[in-house]
């Protein structure tokens, strides 16, 4: 095992048994008194499930709040959009659920490119959500009898999956934001909506607030505090086309790697293979249709290449059945990376179908004809429904056609034990972070990791920062908080005067081309350095071409949209460059040349058993002046396994 | 179905609150069918751009019918024609080729213009602020199955708890009354067990907060249900006018 690269900050796990490792960790962390609590102002930035819920957790505990996002109101964020379900291990299915059961799943998901600690915590905490989550009034789906109903969610052996139908994240969410409301009517909570967080603010290395933009007036804001919480979520928005949000950016952890926070596995990007595909070029996002369809619906494309006929021409012998075919055991419930790759591969030589022979068959006849209609219909019918609003198809009628899309981002900023990431005093949670996921994440997990990180582990931790670090909160005026205004300012009034004629989604949707084409479901040494090369030279172009109408002052959502892709460009180039530097494949990262005789991903862990975290170069990718880009450098964290030893994964 | 066609739009068009706002006239050619009429406004705002004229402003996010970002009027209708369905998917199929769409923003007092077709919604935040929740704080809940609730009773929680928040009900609503929206907050935490110790605090306060922040009261024209994203029932405004009777100031 190599050892942590000097110039990595100590990861903070902990000594001794990894079992309650957690337990105790919280309980020798030093607390506050009450009275010092309400001289303490704690910055949080981004009002999803994470930040959300530590705001108002914070604010519960007596600290000064202020919550920043980018929305008109909490209830916006995308966490909303969340459908499946949120794991915990209370083992009330009686199936032989655990806590060490749902660490080992989560540990394995992740294809052991995870801290084993890490990933232990979440499921020792993953049961007093769901408390917390049903004390509010989450209306989660009961049994007849009255319990909580649970379901089995991607291919794991056990039903541990909590759902409130296919709404799980909306629910969840509206619980978060009715506790942090509560927060602000009581004015422990300081509500700061429709601001851009565009700097972060540091004096003498150690984080104390940040600047954003107010998305109204124009007006820039230095907002301090004693410590700052990023909960801004992924960068699935790099491609372009994903299942996020429009607005979903990476402003916020962009900024605060700009000055100094190391960044985690970037090339670690999940995509999921049960998307609506793309079709006009105007299309604006790829909606995600549940994993469960898969359960009854069969994955098919035409034998032959490029077969003209509409899908009920083809006859049965003429249908291949890929997944089924590849994988007798698993069939069309190989996991998600897996059933990804597939797809791309045939779609690529050419028996893809629909637009541009981009998408593959989802076929639900043979369901229909098994259960009946009805059966389906209550299976699936809103998702059905959901489909036809979209495309204008009944999947009743014909096979629906799905691709894969972006959909979640694994890696993030690296951050210790404790969550906090490289610059003391900054705390990452939820998507934001790198955490727990390793090389991919098991579904129903974003939502329970971004729980436990706002209710139960920054809470805590941010407590004991504080309580070692009594520093003076520093004055808006400071001179820290004048350069950081200042380099804001400089972004803004670099992309207003640009004088090109482009629109900038033009620009996005490129990158996004390329970001799919050279970093997506399967990855290459060559391509990769075309990919670098490629959007080197767009991020040039878009600084010359581009046309930001309108002013620094007042709405101007073209000027919103300019910001967040000239940061996708610069982050673009971090994950090609991660993508590179990871000689092996492992989880949702495919290299074609790390690949078995059977085409199965082959990891290395005798050189790849690390994280690796990214420091930012001044100088390289800086949004005003492109190029030439200076190197950034790349550091190792070891992972050691002690209750695991890691395995193959082997769907055959 | 694909294929193509071309709409004439008339969309508000002002620049601030206080400002005076204007229809203005554009043509979309030859646009697919299978856009979304928000991807619409998207290729319209790349022209203008291009065209050297300032974008039309409105609010959108996720795309899905899910964060409630989007909404505004199209010929008189809150979201559109298409019933349970938001604006972003409200895709141009359902249109006519030649048809002529006025789009208009929400109209109510407690919802200030900001631009165009975006209105600023906060009261609804202030809604929920006074008393929308459970006081229960992090840390303190008890085991999740030590409180039974029927399956039937725990759906009927979930159907008024999934209102997004995206003002249709107060923008149909003649009175620009907020009722559905308080209404099914109200009825979501009174079915369940965890609502009842705050549950008439909650009926009083967040009726008050209603009238405070400017939303007209209901006089049953029933609109709110007819364009409601989620079928949210007008029942529930029946429900909650006994709800107020059975816990008087």
């Amino acid at each position: 095992m190599s050892p942590r690269s000097a110039g990595l900050p100590d990861p903070r796990i902990p000594a001794g048994p990894i079992a309650e490792a957690w337990r105790r960790t919280r309980d020798g962390l030093p607390l506050i008194s009450p009275l010092r609590k309400r001289q303490l102002q704690v910055l949080v930035v981004g009002s999803g499930l994470a930040g959300a819920s530590a705001a108002a957790t914070l604010a519960e505990q007596g600290y000064r709040v202020k919550l920043v996002t980018f929305h008109d109101s909490p209830r916006r964020a995308h966490s909303v959009a969340a459908q499946g379900g949120i794991n915990a291990a209370k083992n009330y299915a009686n199936d032989g659920d655990s806590i060490e059961r749902l660490f080992a799943d989560t540990l394995k998901g992740g294809d052991f490119r995870a801290r084993e600690a890490g990933c232990h915590r979440l499921a020792e905490i993953s049961g007093g959500i769901i408390d917390q989550c049903v004390a509010q009034g989450v209306p989660f789906a009961r049994e007849y009898g009255g319990t909580l109903a649970n379901r089995n969610f991607g291919g794991s052996l056990v039903s541990r999956t909590f759902y409130a139908r296919g709404q799980t994240g909306q629910q969840l969410l509206y619980g978060a934001y009715q506790a942090l409301m509560r927060q602000v009517a009581a004015g422990q909570v300081e509500l700061l909506t429709r601001r851009d967080m565009l700097e972060l603010v540091t004096v003498d290395g150690v984080a104390r607030g940040i600047v954003c933009r107010h998305l109204l007036t124009g007006a820039l804001e230095t907002h301090t505090a004693h410590a700052v919480l990023l909960a801004s979520g992924g960068y699935s928005n790099v491609y372009y086309l994903s299942t996020n949000a429009l607005k979903s950016n990476a402003s916020g952890i962009w900024a605060a790697h700009r000055q100094g926070a190391l960044f985690a596995n970037p090339c670690f990007t999940q995509i999921h293979p049960t998307c609506i595909p793309s079709g006009d070029a105007f299309q604006s996002k790829l909606t995600l249709m549940s994993e469960s369809l898969r359960n009854d619906g069969r994955v098919w494309l035409p034998a032959k290449r490029d077969d003209p006929r509409a899908a009920a021409a083809i006859p049965e012998a003429e249908r291949d059945y890929f997944l089924e075919r590849q994988y007798p055991a698993y069939g069309n419930m190989v996991p998600r990376d897996v059933a990804s790759r597939r797809a791309r591969e045939l779609c690529n030589g050419g028996q893809g179908v629909g637009p541009g022979g981009r998408s593959v068959y989802l076929d639900f006849n043979d369901a229909i004809a098994d259960h009946g209609r009805a059966t389906i219909a209550a299976r699936y019918g809103n998702l059905f429904e959901m489909y036809e609003r979209i495309t204008g198809d009944d999947p009743m009628a014909g096979p629906m056609r799905i691709y894969p899309a972006p959909h979640y981002t694994m890696g993030g900023l690296w951050v210790d034990y404790h969550l906090m990431s490289s610059i003391p005093g900054l705390f990452v949670l939820g998507e934001a972070n790198f955490s727990e996921h390793g090389a991919n994440r098991l579904g129903a997990s974003a939502l329970m990791q971004g729980l436990a990180d706002g209710y139960f582990i920054a809470p805590a931790t941010v407590t004991a920062w504080l309580a070692g670090h009594p520093t003076p909160e520093i004055a808006p005026d400071h001179p820290a908080c004048r350069e950081a205004e200042a380099r804001a300012h400089g972004r803004l009034q670099a992309l207003l005067a640009a004088g090109g004629s482009q629109p900038v989604d033009g620009f996005h949707r490129e990158l996004g081309h390329l970001m799919i084409e050279y970093c997506g479901i399967s990855r290459c040494a060559e391509g990769l350095q075309t990919g670098l090369k490629q959007v080197a030279h767009l991020e040039a172009r878009f600084h010359q071409e581009v046309r930001v109408p309108g002013e620094a002052t007042g709405p101007n959502g073209e000027l919103e949209k300019a910001l967040r892709v000239a940061d996708f460009f610069s982050l673009a180039q971090l994950m090609l460059r991660d993508a590179l530097a990871r000689e092996e494949s492992c989880g949702a990262h495919f290299r074609e040349e790390h690949q078995t005789p059977e085409g199965e991903a082959l990891r290395d862990d005798g050189s790849f058993a690390h994280i690796a975290a990214w420091q930012y170069q001044p100088g390289s990718g800086e949004p005003t002046q492109p190029a030439p880009a200076a190197e950034p450098v790349r550091y190792s964290e070891p992972l050691e396994f002690t209750l695991m030893q890691p395995s193959t994964r082997n769907y055959r | 179905m694909s294929g193509t066609l071309s709409l004439n739009l008339r969309i508000w068009r002002q620049v601030g609150p206080d400002g005076q706002g204007a229809y203005g006239s554009y043509r979309l050619e030859q646009i697919s069918r299978d856009l979304s009429l928000l991807e619409a406004l998207d290729v319209l705002n790349e022209q203008l751009i291009g065209a050297g004229e300032r974008p039309v402003t409105f609010e959108h996010d996720c795309r899905e019918g899910i964060c409630g970002s989007c909404g505004f009027l199209v010929n008189g209708q809150a979201h559109g024609p298409q019933r349970a369905t938001t604006v972003c998917q409200l895709y141009l199929r359902q249109f006519k080729d030649g048809d002529t769409l006025v789009l208009d923003p929400w109209r109510a007092k407690a919802f200030p213009l900001i631009q165009d077709l975006a209105v600023d919604r906060a009261s609804l935040d202030s809604l929920i602020g006074a008393g929308g929740y459970c006081s229960v704080n992090t840390g303190n809940a008890p085991e999740a199955n030590g409180t039974l609730i029927g399956k039937e009773q725990a759906a009927s929680a979930f159907d008024t708890a999934t209102c997004i928040g995206c003002g249709a009900c107060v923008a149909s609503c003649r009175n620009a009354s907020a009722s559905l929206f308080v209404a099914a907050k109200l009825a979501h935490l009174a079915q369940l067990p965890q609502g009842q110790p705050e549950r008439s605090h909650r009926a009083r306060a967040m009726q008050a907060e209603m009238e405070q922040q400017g939303f007209g009261s209901c006089s049953n024209n029933l609109e709110c249900e007819a364009v409601c994203p989620k079928q949210i029932s007008a029942d529930w405004i029946s429900w909650m006018h006994r709800e107020g009777r059975r816990h008087p100031a």
